[in-house]
């Protein structure tokens, strides 16, 4: 008996789901249908990391997976992200699909010698006889109001990284079909999820198993005056800033990157090439932030259209303050709204 | 030579029901007894203040150390004033006796940065550290540059049994074993990390036959009894002091509360477990015992609640009373000397609070 057959026994008989009736859900209950959908579909799924099975995860994530599929397919590891990398790593070699969860952001450097040496370079180090089809999910990102270490937007490490794909949901449709296609990847995927609009909005969503397609922007908003571009949960305020600007007679394009690498640029550039003007939107640090990356290859790109500089909002080169100055941290939609009209006045 | 398994006693002096079998170790005497009872009973008030603070949105998350007293009240009194102490996030009763003042400590939960600034006995202390076991290498730093400089001082380090699964506790404690570190590893073992209860989180029969492979001594102590964690630390001061190495304690106690006050303890464990821990919390068996041998009674107890009430409130008081730290400090200091990028984005930031409206 092969190793399929043999996890395949593992779990409780193959529930068909219902995919005709929306469900109205958070994005944190998405996540969770991605996980119940993925681990339903292909036996090879397998989730791991601290809290997730009996506790079903500090943000409810993995809930109900471990009654579901039993424990030798939902597993509560120790408390050690080196290891949980480590073990991933081992267990996608073996052609398993490990969905391993760090617990927040802040606890995911310790297993970066396993993302860069290790998980992004197996398939080119064997010349594709080995791969790495696993997923690392963490919660991250600021305003929630949570102890130190558990707030910071840090993508930017991973996107520097050659052969890893990092993918951030900002909505409950994107977070189930993103999840899903992450998880169907070959390739090793960080998926970062933005925790502060977990629970902010809630969105109708068919469980029919379709993922929506990595590597591409999604414009969620068409515009003609200016283009805001951003990811996560700062896609929640640019959209309320292209409100605003709508009401002073400013046309904004907005489109949420999902995928910041490998990065479509290519609608970035087509959407500046129309508008002639752009602002990026990150929570995170300003210094060689994903918002400088798209910058720089916009500037080579579609130089000829921009008709001001392009415009940044982001973080402070500071920590993620203690949660009493979190407030000066972060970027309202009144900050986007600033820039943009500021970059429409350059122009 | 062969792996035998190592009987590991439990090292206790009182016992759960204030009794003590035979007599207290020499290091111990009323005074001590007194200073640890009153400072648990303080810890525990102050702990459920704490709390009440968090329910009512006045608090950031707190992780309490309810029924964990013993365990620092016996560390902050054995620990020399000149070594340097390591705390993880449960160590409130250590820091309050080297001279971190409550209203400080919930500063820290309270989300802000001046609460790491101490003085007095704490002032080479390490912040609480968050990121799990990362400490312990630190302490093993700490005692590195006490040995390079031949200095009588050791490094004292807190952690869970938790925090014993990762690489940097075993890294740390294999570098205190070959290097002969003056460094004291305290393990509060209180049975669950978060939701993960101890049998699931290692094979290992204990925690403190870990340092077996490294090569140093470990023991066991029963956490909830005050006097067995403070005649084990101030043995483990003193062997480091006098240039034999490094000590693994495993203080074994039980996690009364939830893990934060963002958990929900419910969701996996039983009440009956709970309530079954409670009859081995370690206050009322010194408090027992302090009647028995004569030492207390009721009217200094109630003085004593009453002290603790009091102290506990102005600690309050100062706490709400204090503004957020100005957004200044947020830039200043990252370097010694602020870099131009940052002293511009200062300026941008004090712009941001004033369209913010001041606060
Ligand atoms: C490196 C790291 N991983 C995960 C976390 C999240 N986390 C905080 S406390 C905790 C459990 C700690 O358990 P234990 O070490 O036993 O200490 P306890 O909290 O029970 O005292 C976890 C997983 C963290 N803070 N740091």
């Amino acid at each position: 008996m092969g190793m399929h057959e043999n996890i395949a026994t593992l779990s409780q008989q193959h529930k068909p789901v219902d995919s005709k009736t929306p469900h109205v859900v958070t994005m944190i209950e998405a996540i969770n249908m991605a996980l119940h959908r993925a681990m339903d579909e292909d036996s090879n799924v397998v989730v791991l990391g601290e809290d997730v099975a009996t506790n079903g995860g500090v943000f409810r994530a993995t809930v109900g997976l471990k009654d579901r599929f039993g424990h030798r397919r939902v597993m509560d590891t120790p408390l050690a992200e080196t290891l949980i990398a480590g073990i991933s790593v081992g267990m996608a070699a073996q052609k398993l699909r490990p969905v391993a969860e760090i617990q927040f952001m802040g606890f995911i450097y310790a297993t970066m010698e396993h993302i860069v040496s290790h998980a992004a370079r197996l398939r080119n180090r064997t010349r594709g006889r080995l791969t790495c089809p696993m997923v690392l999910r963490a919660p991250y990102g600021g305003g929630i109001h949570a102890p130190e270490h558990h707030s910071e937007s840090t993508e930017a490490l991973f996107a520097h990284i050659p052969g890893i794909r990092v993918v951030i949901p900002s909505s409950p449709t994107r977070a189930y079909g993103l999840l899903l296609s992450a998880i169907e990847d070959p390739d090793p995927v960080i998926f970062l999820e933005p925790k502060r609009i977990y629970r902010m909005v809630k969105q109708e969503i068919y469980d029919d198993g379709v993922g929506l397609p990595l590597d591409t922007c999604y414009t969620l908003r068409q515009g003609e005056h200016i283009t805001l571009i951003s990811w996560g949960s700062m896609v929640h305020e640019t959209l309320q800033a292209a409100d605003k600007l709508q009401q002073q007679g400013i046309s904004a394009e907005v489109i949420d990157v999902a995928t910041i690498s490998p990065l479509d640029i290519d609608t970035l550039v087509a959407s500046v090439q129309k508008t002639g003007h752009c602002v990026i939107i990150q929570e995170a640090a300003r210094h060689c932030g994903v918002a400088a990356e798209i910058s720089a290859t916009l500037q080579e790109q579609a130089f000829r259209s921009l008709q001001a500089p392009i415009a940044r909002v982001t973080g402070f080169d500071t920590p993620m303050p203690y949660l009493q100055r979190e407030n000066i941290y972060m970027n309202s939609a009144s900050d986007i709204v600033d820039a943009a009209v500021k970059t429409l006045e350059a122009s | 030579m062969q792996y035998t398994k190592t009987p590991y006693q439990q090292k206790q002096f009182i016992d759960v029901n204030g009794a003590v079998a035979g007599s207290l170790p020499v290091t111990i005497n009323d005074d001590l007894l007194l200073r640890s009872y009153r400072t648990m009973v303080m810890i525990r008030t102050f702990d459920q203040r704490v709390v009440a603070l968090q329910r009512t949105g006045q608090m950031g998350t707190y992780a309490s150390c309810l029924g964990q007293e013993a365990i620092g009240t016996g560390i902050g009194l054995a620990l020399g004033k000149e070594d340097v102490f390591l705390p993880y996030y449960r160590d409130q009763a250590t820091q309050y006796l080297r001279d971190i003042p409550l209203h400080q400590q919930m500063q820290y939960w309270g989300g802000n940065e001046w609460a790491n600034h101490f003085t007095g006995t704490s002032i080479q202390d390490f912040p609480n550290c968050v990121p799990i076991a990362t400490q312990v290498t630190h302490a093993a730093g700490v005692a590195s540059a006490m040995k390079i400089r031949g200095e009588k001082r050791c490094s004292l380090v807190t952690c869970g049994e938790g925090a014993t699964s990762r690489g940097d506790f075993y890294e740390a404690m294999n570098l205190a074993g070959v290097w002969q570190l003056p460094m004291i590893m305290v393990v509060n073992n209180n049975q669950w990390a978060i939701s993960v209860p101890r049998n699931i989180q290692t094979g290992a029969e204990t925690i403190a036959q870990k340092a077996v492979a490294a090569g140093i001594e470990g023991f066991q102590v029963d956490g909830n009894d005050v006097c067995a964690v403070y005649d084990a630390v101030h043995y483990a001061v003193k062997k480091a002091h006098s240039g034999k190495g490094a000590t693994l304690i495993e203080a074994v106690s039980y996690r009364l509360g939830d893990h934060t006050t963002a958990d929900d303890a419910t969701r996996y464990r039983s009440h009956e477990e709970v309530n079954d821990a409670w009859k081995r919390e370690p206050i009322k068996r010194i408090q027992t015992y302090l009647h028995e041998r004569g030492l207390w009674d009721e009217e200094q107890e109630q003085t004593l609640q009453e002290q603790c009430k009091q102290e506990v409130e102005k600690a309050v008081q100062t706490y709400l009373s204090q503004p957020p730290q100005p957004v200044e400090d947020l830039f200043d200091y990252l370097f010694e000397e602020t870099p131009t990028h940052l002293v511009r984005q200062k300026q941008q930031a004090v712009e941001k609070l004033a369209k913010l409206g001041g606060e």
